[in-house]
């Protein structure tokens, strides 16, 4: 049986590769949505603790909060909300990446060295132009290392969207299992879900280099 | 408007809202052109009234002025971008290159891109870095002179009347602080900026300050006065014990020679001779070299007397003053 159900099977790879393209791009959609909108809320929470230092407490508590929901269990609160959507897919992936995201910022922010910040502040720098000019440059290199640890474990998350029809490649491990555990269709969907997860790494660490030009020869 | 003081303070203080007193109320002036050195002990508040000049701290009390007008009528954002700003952290910019970071206060006062590049190659000159060299360049790439060199070209940039320094060579190592304070010096005289310099260190108070404020703990500004007034008839107890027991040797490299002084030139063989603007203490050094006892004093090769122990002695008692 098992010569008949092999992990690997490049035949399988062969005749599928259309689907595994289409269900690549659904992966990526929802992964790079969620990270999208996990952003969008972190940025302004973000800045918000930068201007009134006491809310970081709260905001990183209520984030880390958020975090400890299983997933799971986020996609069932979810799913009566916005239905078997991807949306609810996204939404539930950027309540994870949000903590790491905020975090990630606001370590960044607070790395900035203090002379740093009071020389800005001392030649005359706005309270905008200190943070775009000055504080905004220098968390960016410990923003995208959060970035990409989000990048990352999205991409891992996303099949869990299975349970609600809109897990990219877990669609595909979930239909594996039902078609009497098809394992090359399991092991195959895996495989790229690793792949994605490693192209976009090595995408974003590219960006770092490339946005981050002082870091280098350190 | 031109004889006004650079800068004032008068009857500045400032307390904290829990009560603490940083600075008691105090008064000083600083004449344009000139070094004021604010010097004391850690806690004396000396850091915090240099800052309340830039409104980086807010006074409590008083009124400060800056090319006579009162800073508290000032966008503090727009005071900041008139007075240069240097710290012993230098604070430059780890993200810019050093061209970038010179050119930052030429950048917020919105100078076109020739006039600031200009700028900033001639302010990398002025403190003798090649801007060939070093321009683009981050300054991680520098070393810790360097990176205070670029500090202070930064600060004095868009041409600040006044120069605001908070221990500006109290990272880099003796051999280095040496030479970048008389490189400052320099600079300093060459610009006519006027500045207030924070500095826990008498010697270089004294080395660089036209005007010595000296700080006790809690925020007493015990004296204000010239450095061989300070040295010479300390005004507290505090005072002549901060300045040191060697206050007599560090007033003799201030005072020049008192030809009037001197013994008539004798030529005696084997006797070291200094020009007339040498001062005392390198003087005194050579008086203690020297094998007769005596050194000859010379204005252009020509001698004008002979120093001895006895005039050094008489030329320090008449600089006491009468109290």
């Amino acid at each position: 049986m098992n010569s008949d159900n092999p992990w690997l099977s490049w035949s399988y790879v062969q005749d599928h590769w259309r689907e595994l393209i289409a269900v690549g791009f659904e992966h990526l959609g929802i992964t790079v949505a969620a990270i999208a909108l996990a952003c969008a809320v972190a940025v302004p929470l973000a800045l918000l603790a930068r201007r009134h230092p006491s809310l970081a407490g709260s905001i990183i508590g209520i984030s880390g909060v958020l975090y400890t929901i299983p997933s799971l269990a986020l996609i069932s609160v979810l799913w009566p909300v916005f239905g078997l959507s991807p949306l609810t897919v996204v939404v539930a992936l950027a309540v994870y990446a949000l903590l790491v995201m905020v975090r990630a910022i606001l370590v960044g922010l607070s790395e900035v060295p203090a002379g740093t910040v009071d020389a800005a502040v001392g030649m005359g720098m706005s309270d905008r132009e200190l943070l775009w000019r000055v504080q905004a440059p220098l968390a960016l290199p410990t923003a995208l290392a959060g970035l990409r640890i989000v990048t990352v474990s999205t991409v891992g998350m996303v099949t869990v969207g299975a349970l609600v029809g809109y897990g990219g490649y877990g669609s595909m491990i979930l239909a594996g299992l039902y078609e009497n555990a098809y394992h090359a269709k399991i092991a195959t969907a895996t495989i790229c879900v690793v792949l994605l997860a490693l192209v976009l790494d090595a995408l974003l660490l590219l960006l770092e280099r490339q946005v981050t030009p002082w870091v280098r020869g350190r | 408007m031109t004889d006004a003081p650079a800068i004032s303070l008068h009857d500045v203080a400032k307390t904290y809202p829990d009560g603490t007193v940083a600075v008691h109320e105090l008064s000083f002036e600083v004449p344009r052109g000139r070094i004021a050195a604010l010097v004391g002990p850690s806690g004396c508040g000396k850091t915090t009234t240099m800052r309340m000049i830039n409104r980086l701290t807010e006074p409590t009390s008083g009124e400060i002025r800056v090319d006579g007008s009162d800073i508290m009528a000032a966008d503090p954002v727009e005071l900041r971008r008139h007075i240069g700003y240097v710290i012993q952290q230098v604070g430059l910019f780890p993200h810019r290159t050093i061209s970038e970071n010179v050119a930052t206060v030429c950048d917020l006062n919105g100078w076109d891109a020739t006039r600031t590049s200009t700028r900033v190659g001639e302010m990398l000159e002025l403190v003798g870095l090649d801007p060939s060299t070093y321009g683009e360049r981050y300054p991680h790439q520098l070393s810790g002179g360097q990176r205070q060199r670029v500090g202070v070209a930064r600060a004095l940039a868009a041409d600040p009347p006044v120069l605001l320094m908070d221990e500006p060579f109290g990272a880099v190592d003796p051999v280095a602080r040496a030479r970048l304070q008389e490189q400052f010096f320099a600079l300093q005289r060459q610009l006519g900026t006027t500045v207030v310099l924070v500095t826990h260190d008498i010697d270089e108070a004294v080395l660089l300050g036209d005007r010595l404020a000296v700080m006790r703990e809690g925020g007493f500004l015990d004296q204000y006065a010239e450095p061989g007034t300070i040295l010479g008839s300390p005004a507290t107890p505090f005072v002549a014990d901060f300045v040191g027991a060697d206050r007599t040797i560090k007033r003799l490299a201030l005072t020049p020679i008192d030809v009037s002084l001197l013994a008539g030139p004798r030529d005696i063989p084997g006797q070291p001779s200094v020009p007339a603007d040498t001062r005392m203490r390198e003087a005194l050094v050579a008086l203690f070299d020297s094998p007769t006892g005596t050194v000859l004093v010379t204005r252009d090769g020509t001698p004008l007397g002979t120093l001895t122990m006895d005039a050094v002695h008489r030329a320090m008692a008449a600089q006491e003053p009468a109290a």
